[in-house]
């Protein structure tokens, strides 16, 4: 495949979302800038000017109307998608990382991390229809993460949420109540930092990477811990295909071979493992520079790479792809 | 004017020569063959075949050959047709269609199965020479530091195990081995410490790299395949390498191949120096000054 390369961020990467269509792909980087591309040929459509920390996450609305990013400057913005313009600020006491958009777009989850004296937090926010009406209230505040907490997302049906931080446990809260329901298991789980999360499209079943050279599959509702995938570097983000039973990891430099860097260019890959499997199917070379961001077109039949060298890498699949067996 | 014998009235099918005047060349394009499209083929080669009349008034066959590609075809909802449309915002509001942000990659890129450590490639080695698995993915380069005997046998396997290491192996070294008794006090670095064994190994490395070519001039998106494809015609080769520029990613321009015949070397410099390879003539001479 001819990979399409997009250069518009003048730092790493740090997210990058589809929209539900399919059509548009949102990136987020250290550049204060989310961007968005078109997802066919990658031609950019606009920027949302207004942050002044990195960006950290960005989720988009299942109508492609509203976007909503969490950045290093203590604040969440609502922006309209279509004109870039800000719909409203939620304003925070340390610098905000993740956050996610309900299924029904109603509520959003956004997680902050630990600032001096405060602690690490997960914030759930309702989403007026309307911008005017929108309010900076919290709706709920879960607090409980020793340390950063790298991905909240919303469990099955919005019943739960799932993070997943730098203390390397998964948690999983009632949303209605803040209860804390189930923690994974120490013996089994991640040693290191959870730097990603991901969740399947049905919410059934979500993906984990971490700095520990491993990626884990879980099950939303038990947190039983289902299947590891082992990898040779740390793992930076990981994704899942919506169409074929792969999981993709990317990830960083091995920290033992900081000093004796391979310069050769374009080394660091996208690894693609079997889901079930939990073999290795094959790498994607191409960036030069850990990879950060990964994200699956939700048809199945592109996806996306964010790196630290500030470029996204856009796949669109060869046809040989779909019929590769193990 | 001339009359057709049915009587209608023809008109000329030549100009006369001499009425045509010099700003009326083009008009002779009426005597060019038409132009021919080949369409494109099952590899998606088109080609484009016209006529044209060079300054110097000469018939000129100009052939086009283009490569047609198909752009993963999307298939786009209504909501996602109209969100085509969308004006430009942000800081793409002032971007020109020439914009380098978005570029298709020259790289062809494949999903690269895993392949088993050590396992051969395909590729079909020189008649019973293990050297000719060198260079090749996967394969590994059997030294022995007794005998210096490359592709044979390990160390330990050696048949000479017990002679000592070959006398060539002090030529190199600028002074010989120091027992520690003559100077206690003075720091011995570790490979003049009086271990002989290794010493024949870096001999053995020092040998391989004493075959290795330096190729400047290389175009900036030449990289280590590309070199390994061309001298590999030439011999074994044990190792390559293109120098790379971190940031931006394009070859410095150049590289080294270390080739693990020294003749194969040899010849691959005296044939592909001044060879012109994607655009740009190389140079190719040895790595070191000295060639013997």
């Amino acid at each position: 495949m001819r990979p399409i390369l997009m250069k518009g961020h003048e730092r790493p990467l740090t997210f990058l979302k589809y929209n539900r269509e399919g059509d548009l792909l949102f990136s987020c980087a250290k550049d204060h800038t989310p961007t968005v591309w078109f997802a066919d040929n990658g031609e950019r459509l606009g920027t949302y000017r207004g942050h002044n920390g990195a960006v950290w996450s960005c989720d988009v609305s299942r109508d492609s109307m509203r976007l909503i990013t969490g950045s290093a400057d203590q604040t969440a913005k609502l922006w309209n998608v279509q004109n870039g313009s800000q719909l409203f600020t939620f304003s925070f006491d340390s610098p905000a990382r993740s956050v996610d958009f309900s299924v029904g777009d109603k509520l959003a989850v956004i997680t902050t991390d630990p600032f001096m004296e405060v602690l690490s937090a997960i914030h759930v926010k309702r989403i007026a229809r309307d911008p005017a009406d929108q309010s900076g209230e919290s709706v709920l505040i879960l607090r409980g993460h020793q340390g950063r907490i790298n991905r909240a997302v919303w469990g099955p049906l919005n019943k739960t949420i799932i993070s997943a931080g730098e203390d390397s446990i998964i948690r999983v809260w009632d949303s209605e109540t803040g209860k804390l329901l189930k923690e994974s298991d120490k013996e089994s789980g991640h040693k290191k930092t959870i730097t990603s999360l991901t969740m399947a499209a049905d919410g059934s079943h979500f993906v984990t990477g971490s700095q520990d050279k491993s990626a884990k599959l879980w099950d939303s509702r038990t947190l039983t811990l289902l299947k590891t995938y082992v990898t040779e570097r740390p793992v930076n983000a990981v994704a899942m295909s919506p169409l074929l039973d792969h999981v993709v990891l990317g990830g960083g430099q091995d920290a033992s071979s900081v000093t004796m860097t391979d310069h050769r260019a374009g080394k660091f890959e996208a690894k693609f493992y079997d889901k079930i499997l939990q073999e290795e199917i094959g790498g994607v070379k191409g960036h030069f520079g850990p990879i950060n961001a990964l994200a699956f077109n939700p048809d199945g039949k592109s996806f996306s790479s964010g790196g630290e060298d500030g470029y996204v890498r856009l796949h669109h699949f060869d046809p040989d792809y779909f019929n590769i067996k193990i | 004017m001339v009359q057709g014998a049915n009587g209608a009235v023809e008109k000329p099918s030549k100009m006369r020569w001499g009425e045509l005047e010099e700003d009326e060349a083009e008009d002779l394009d009426f005597l060019l063959p038409p132009p021919r499209v080949i369409g494109p083929d099952e590899n998606g080669i088109k080609k484009v075949i016209e006529y044209k009349f060079n300054d110097e008034g000469n018939k000129v066959k100009i052939t086009t050959v283009t490569r047609v590609r198909k752009l993963a075809k999307a298939r786009l909802s209504k909501k996602a047709v109209e969100r085509r449309s969308w004006p430009k915002f942000g800081d793409a509001v002032h971007e020109d269609v020439g914009s380098r942000l978005t570029m298709v990659s020259t790289e062809e890129i494949v999903l690269e199965r895993p392949r088993a450590h050590g396992s051969k490639p395909e590729e079909s080695t020189a008649a019973g020479d293990p050297l000719a698995q060198v260079g090749k993915k996967g394969a590994v380069l059997m030294v022995c530091r007794t005998c210096g005997k490359k592709g044979d046998h390990w160390t330990s396997k050696c048949p000479y195990k017990d002679l000592a290491p070959q006398s060539e192996a002090f030529v190199d070294k600028p002074s010989g081995p120091e027992p520690t008794a003559s100077k206690s006090n003075a720091y011995v670095p570790p490979s003049m410490r009086g271990g002989a064994v290794e010493r024949a190994g870096t001999e053995m490395r020092r040998r391989n790299d004493e075959n290795s070519v330096r190729v400047t001039n290389l175009s900036e998106d030449t990289r280590e395949p590309d070199l390994l494809e061309l001298f590999r015609t030439f011999g074994p080769v044990s190792r390559v390498y293109v120098a790379v520029d971190q940031r931006t990613g394009l070859s410095r321009g150049f590289g080294f191949v270390n080739f693990v015949n020294k003749e194969d070397a040899e010849r691959a410099i005296s044939k592909l120096n001044g060879y012109g390879y994607d655009n740009l003539i190389l140079r190719v001479e040895w790595a070191t000054p000295r060639t013997n």
